[in-house]
């Protein structure tokens, strides 16, 4: 049986929504961040299924982007990531509510 | 005629003041002080005195000198120019304002020496003869009104010369808030002036073009007002002449407005002398007077000012009759002569006001100096019950004061008899024009005798404690010696320094023959046939004069136009005849000038009587407490005032509208910040689920709009 668009959009919305529920309901900022990688991968996924149903190379241009962005969010990330590690020796966001450390 | 000479009198002065306050006041050398702030006047007089009497000068001509300095304001059709004019009354004004002003900075010199702000004292007095005299030559009421405000600041900064005395601070505030009083009726008359006649100017000046009529001519063709009380909020002339004289009453300290003149004495007295006595208070008459042409057209203006002018000096009078400080007798004195000028006014007898402003400012500087001297030579001692026997001590301040003292009181041949006789004549004859009839003339009459004989009673009183009987101030300084702070040892009393006792001569001798520049026909005709009345032939073509008989029955009639003298027309006579002096007038005029000498002697005897062997005589309380004036007024207007500002303005108002409303604006955003800031509690998490919550808002919105746009290919 040929995949239909709707498989993949459903996939994708799938994903997206434990990607969401990750980030809301998690308190370890690692698991967050792979939560928001999660989400990012499920537009990319929407994406190409658009890009293939309507023949046009838009859609995949733009998963690069996207994934360009990701890459750049996920240097910064983890970099603050350590930076409260190494200070609070925690991951536990809700414990960083206070702009200072 | 453009002459910018003129610029010259008022402009030198002002230099003057300029050097004292940024030269003088790091020289800090008296003899450079005094030499350029006399210097600077000596300028202003040399040039009044030269342009007013060259052969085609103010007082010869019949145009006046005109100075246009620069365009000051033109907005539409309103037109007031920094300009100058010498005319006829002007001029004669600008005379005795420079020239005894002049005699009052020398002897201030001497009065002067070894006061801390010497500079500072000579820079305001500088600055105050260039406001005098931009107020006397100023081509229009805008200017007027700026040399107007520019001696009521003078008039401030030096009563409180003595700043760190908290009388003299209140004195200088209470002259100053009291005339503004009087210059909120000023302005308001320069206003309905304008909208009335459509100019402010008091001449037209033809090299400025299209003037076509002035503030003043504007009225010559105009009918008389109605004599009613209704003419007072008419708009017209009486609504004006009203305005103005309220300006008038508050510098010139009439009744109700009088009361900041008393005060003023906590100046030095030089000040007293040149701004209390003899220039500025005397700045209202010379504005009436230069009205006239507005006062005319009036008779309920002129019924007003008749009235409050005699009540003002009947009424100060009797306050001065029981005064014990020197320089208060001298202002009371001074208000009740001020109401004989308006009196005057009133009548329409405006030469005879000029004159006696003239010999008012001649005797009054003289015994206002007089009392200077006094009290220079008593280190500082005012209080007359201190004084007694001063007359072996100071010889020629006694005798100069007692000039002052002649000539005030009426004694002939003196420069007081002619002008206050004058008055009284010409307020006996006054015609029912600005009077209900001319039975009411006589009772004016008798106010002003009255006030003679207690103006007598009260001068007496003055020279003979201070001049006569025992040596008094041995016993007051052997009192004062037991209080602490109390530096000098026993002084004995001694005669002032030659800058002092010169300009008291030279005024004495000006207080004895200034009188004959204006001797009515009357007195000169039993001695030669020509009319030597110097002062009304001069100021004759440029003060209007009243018309005769009922009131505003003629709207012809041509005001000003004619050469005629207001004594020619009592009431009966329909029209005035020039220069006609019937045997009757004659008579009777000799007669009352009889009666006004006899007044005048029965005062200085009933004066002498009572205070010669008795000078600590009780006088009555009411009048030592001055009617308690200050204290009803204080009851009255400044304790509601006050307590209004502080309960209601203050306490209400400010504190409860104005704070209220910043309070509570400022507390609305704090409160709405408040409310925002349940939004940033800092969790990563919270903030994650306010940007799903918004995501899906977005997306139910779409959801719920429909994809209208999208459609698949």
């Amino acid at each position: 049986m040929e995949p239909q668009l709707s498989w993949y959009l459903a996939l994708s919305a799938v994903l997206f929504t434990i990607g969401v529920t990750g980030v809301i309901i998690k308190r370890n900022v690692i698991a967050m961040f792979m939560c928001i990688e999660l989400m990012l991968n499920a537009v990319n996924l929407t994406f190409v299924a658009f890009a293939s149903f309507f023949q046009d190379v838009i859609g995949q241009l733009f998963v690069f982007i996207v994934m360009t962005v990701a890459a750049a969010e996920a240097a910064v990330g983890l970099g603050i990531i350590i930076a409260i590690f190494r200070n609070r020796e925690s991951l536990d966001v809700d414990e960083a509510s206070i702009l200072k450390l | 005629m453009e002459n910018n000479l003129l610029s010259l009198i008022i402009f030198a002065p002002l230099a003057g003041a300029a050097i004292n306050w940024f030269v003088g006041r790091r020289v800090r050398d008296e003899r450079f002080v005094g030499v350029v702030a006399c210097g600077a006047v000596a300028i202003s007089t040399l040039v009044a005195f030269y342009l007013a009497f060259k052969p085609d000068g103010a007082l010869h001509s019949e145009a006046p000198l005109l100075d246009h300095i620069w365009t000051w304001l033109q907005v539409g059709t309103f037109h007031a120019d920094f300009a100058l004019a010498m005319d006829r009354l002007s001029g004669t004004y600008a005379l005795f304002v420079t020239f005894v002003g002049l005699l009052i900075h020398v002897f201030a010199v001497g009065y002067m020496h070894g006061e801390q702000g010497f500079y500072r004292f000579f820079a305001f007095l500088n600055l105050f003869m260039f406001a005098m005299l931009t107020l006397v030559l100023a081509d229009n009421f805008v200017l007027m009104f700026v040399g107007w405000e520019g001696v009521g600041l003078c008039s401030y900064l030096l009563i409180g010369y003595y700043f760190d005395r908290k009388e003299a601070g209140d004195a200088a505030k209470k002259a100053f808030i009291t005339n503004r009083i009087g210059d909120w009726g000023f302005v308001l008359g320069i206003m309905l002036t304008f909208f009335v006649t459509g100019s402010v100017s008091f001449f037209a000046n033809p090299a400025a073009g299209e003037v076509t009529h002035t503030a003043l001519s504007f009225f010559q063709t105009r009918p008389v007002e109605p004599f009613t009380a209704g003419a007072i909020i008419a708009g017209g002339a009486t609504s004006i002449a009203v305005l103005l004289f309220i300006g008038a009453a508050g510098k010139s300290a009439q009744i109700p407005l009088y009361v900041w003149l008393p005060d003023a004495m906590a100046g030095p007295t030089p000040v007293s002398a040149l701004i209390h006595a003899a220039t500025m208070v005397t700045a209202g008459v010379y504005m009436i007077v230069r009205c006239s042409e507005i006062f005319v057209h009036a008779p309920t203006a002129m019924f007003i000012v008749a009235v409050i002018g005699a009540a003002t000096a009947l009424f100060a009078a009797t306050i001065g009759l029981a005064q014990n400080d020197i320089k208060k007798v001298l202002a009371y004195s001074t208000i009740s002569q001020l109401g004989y000028m308006f009196l005057a006014c009133g009548v329409g007898a405006f030469i005879a006001a000029i004159f006696h402003v003239i010999t008012h400012a001649f005797f009054k500087a003289l015994l206002f100096l007089g009392s200077g001297s006094v009290i220079h030579g008593m280190h500082h001692e005012q209080d007359m019950r201190r004084m007694g026997g001063l007359r072996k001590y100071m010889p020629i301040t006694f005798a100069t004061m007692a000039i002052g003292w002649l000539a005030i009181s009426g004694v002939p041949i003196f420069a007081g008899f002619f002008s206050k006789d004058e008055i009284l004549w010409r307020t006996w004859s006054a015609p029912a024009f600005g009077l209900p009839s001319t039975t009411f003339s006589k009772l004016l009459w008798a106010i002003g005798a009255i006030t003679a004989f207690l103006t007598a009673v009260y001068m007496t009183r003055m020279m003979v404690m201070t001049f006569w009987g025992q040596e008094r101030f041995r016993d007051a300084q052997a009192h004062k010696q037991q209080e602490p702070d109390e530096h000098h040892g026993p002084v004995e009393p001694h005669e002032s320094p030659w800058l002092m006792t010169v300009p008291l001569i030279v005024l004495a001798v000006l207080s004895t023959v200034g009188g004959f520049i204006g001797v009515p026909y009357a007195l000169s005709s039993a001695f030669t046939n020509r009319n030597i009345n110097v002062l009304e032939h001069t100021l004759e073509p440029v003060v209007a004069t009243v018309p005769p008989g009922i009131h505003a029955a003629e709207p012809t009639s041509l005001p000003g136009e004619g050469a005629h003298a207001p004594e020619n027309a009592p009431a009966p006579v329909p029209e005035p005849v020039a220069h006609e002096h019937s045997s009757e007038e004659v008579t009777a005029e000799r007669m009352l000038a009889g009666v006004s000498v006899l007044i005048g002697l029965l005062g200085i005897g009933v004066g002498w009587y009572l205070f010669k062997n008795r000078p600590l005589l009780q006088m009555p309380r009411l009048l030592e407490n001055k009617y308690y004036v200050d204290e009803i007024y204080d009851a009255a207007l400044i304790r509601p005032i006050e307590s209004g500002s502080r309960e209601g303005l203050w306490k209400i108002f400010d504190v409860g509208v104005i704070d209220g409303l910043l309070h509570s604006i400022g507390e609305a955003v704090t409160e709405a910040g408040r409310l925002a800031r349940y939004l940033q509690a800092g969790f990563v998490r919270g903030y994650a689920a306010i940007i799903l919550l918004g995501a899906l808002i977005l997306i139910g919105l779409f959801a719920y709009l429909g994809f209208q746009n999208i459609t698949p290919p």
